[in-house]
């Protein structure tokens, strides 16, 4: 539902890396971003293109890379990878501990990693 | 054809609105503000409760209220009929409020005879989990009558907050909610939140809420 705010940032932060630079255009934009997080890829990348007609973006390809969700036993110290549904269930597979203590390791990301560029 | 070359970015898309939120919070402590950002689905009881709280809280706090809405001017119609200092902002169809929004509506406000100002934050679970508002603390309401499964749906939500408050409990015989099982599913996703079952409307614990409420800011106000 917010994906419109967040590709303007995603617009924002790309057309700055390439301020003043020798880029013709971008081809493509690498985003790692977490399962945790309710963005749809292809949202993403409708409004990227409709934002990004007339900019150095113009038909850039929007590459994400989705993060699992990993937790860190508090208890026992085990790592674990969960999805978004099961994380209010979520038990430890080392210890099985009936009160666990969990957490996040990854499955919050919201980054662009990288431009790859004419 | 020309080669293809990077440019190495690793910027966070929300960082400028994490720079603003922290510019933010270093301005409440300057003006001595305590901010709540209080987050729900719409109908869970935001407006019902911030009513009920400001009530409780009596003369020990001068609280205000910023209202976001979509686009209509219901909710602080109602309370700045009690009195209250309300600015609305209309956030012409956004579906959350972010720092940027939050500190237009603190400009609204006379902050010099506030002690806290209460965030109602756009009805919805999904995208004000994203935000950082600026606020010195997160609540959220889950109400009775939407189950007790929605840790599973909205995780997010229910790990970014500091306090669940679990509305409309006086709903509780005609429902079939496992308050226990909320509470194991919060907790799993959360374990530092702290959970108050409360009616806004009957005023069940609503005074152990107030209680929180005025030890947080108290805590703010003097550090």
């Amino acid at each position: 539902m917010h994906e419109l705010q967040v590709t303007e940032q995603i617009l924002e932060i790309a057309l700055k890396h390439v301020e003043g630079q020798d880029v013709s255009r971008i081809v493509n934009i690498h985003l790692r971003i977490g399962d945790l997080t309710d963005l749809e890829g292809e949202w993403i990348q409708h409004y990227f293109d409709y934002l990004s007609k007339g900019t150095l973006a113009e038909n850039a390809k929007l590459e994400i890379e989705q993060v699992p969700i990993v937790l860190a036993c508090e208890d026992c110290g085990a790592h674990f990878k969960v999805t978004k549904h099961e994380l209010g269930e979520a038990k430890c597979p080392e210890c099985q501990d009936d009160e666990p203590n969990f957490r996040m390791i990854s499955g919050r990301e919201y980054t662009v990693m990288n431009l790859e560029v004419v | 054809m020309n080669e293809i070359r990077l440019i190495e970015v690793k910027q966070d898309i929300h960082a400028d609105n994490e720079a603003l939120a922290n510019e933010l919070r270093q301005r409440l402590r300057k003006e001595q503000t305590f901010l709540l950002n209080l987050m729900s689905s719409p109908g869970a009881g935001k407006t019902t409760t911030i009513l009920s709280t400001i009530s409780a809280l009596g003369d020990d706090l001068r609280v205000g209220v910023i209202e976001a809405d979509i686009d209509s001017m219901v909710d602080a119609e109602k309370v700045a009929a009690q009195g209250i200092s309300t600015i609305q902002l209309r956030t012409g169809g956004f579906c959350h409020l972010d720092a940027s929004m939050v500190k237009r509506g603190l400009e609204g406000l006379d902050l010099d005879n506030l002690d806290a100002v209460i965030i109602e934050n756009v009805g919805n679970l999904v995208c004000p989990a994203e935000f950082d508002t600026g606020a010195i603390k997160n609540a959220m309401i889950l109400s009775v009558p939407e189950g007790d499964d929605k840790p599973l749906k909205y995780p997010l939500m229910f790990s970014v907050c500091d306090v669940l408050l679990v509305n409309k409990i006086d709903y509780l015989e005609f429902a079939d909610f496992d308050l226990a099982a909320l509470r194991q599913r919060a907790l799993r996703l959360n374990p530092t939140l702290q959970i108050f079952e409360i009616s806004a409307k009957t005023g069940a614990g609503i005074e152990a809420w107030a209680d929180w409420f005025r030890r947080e800011a108290g805590a703010f106000l003097s550090s």
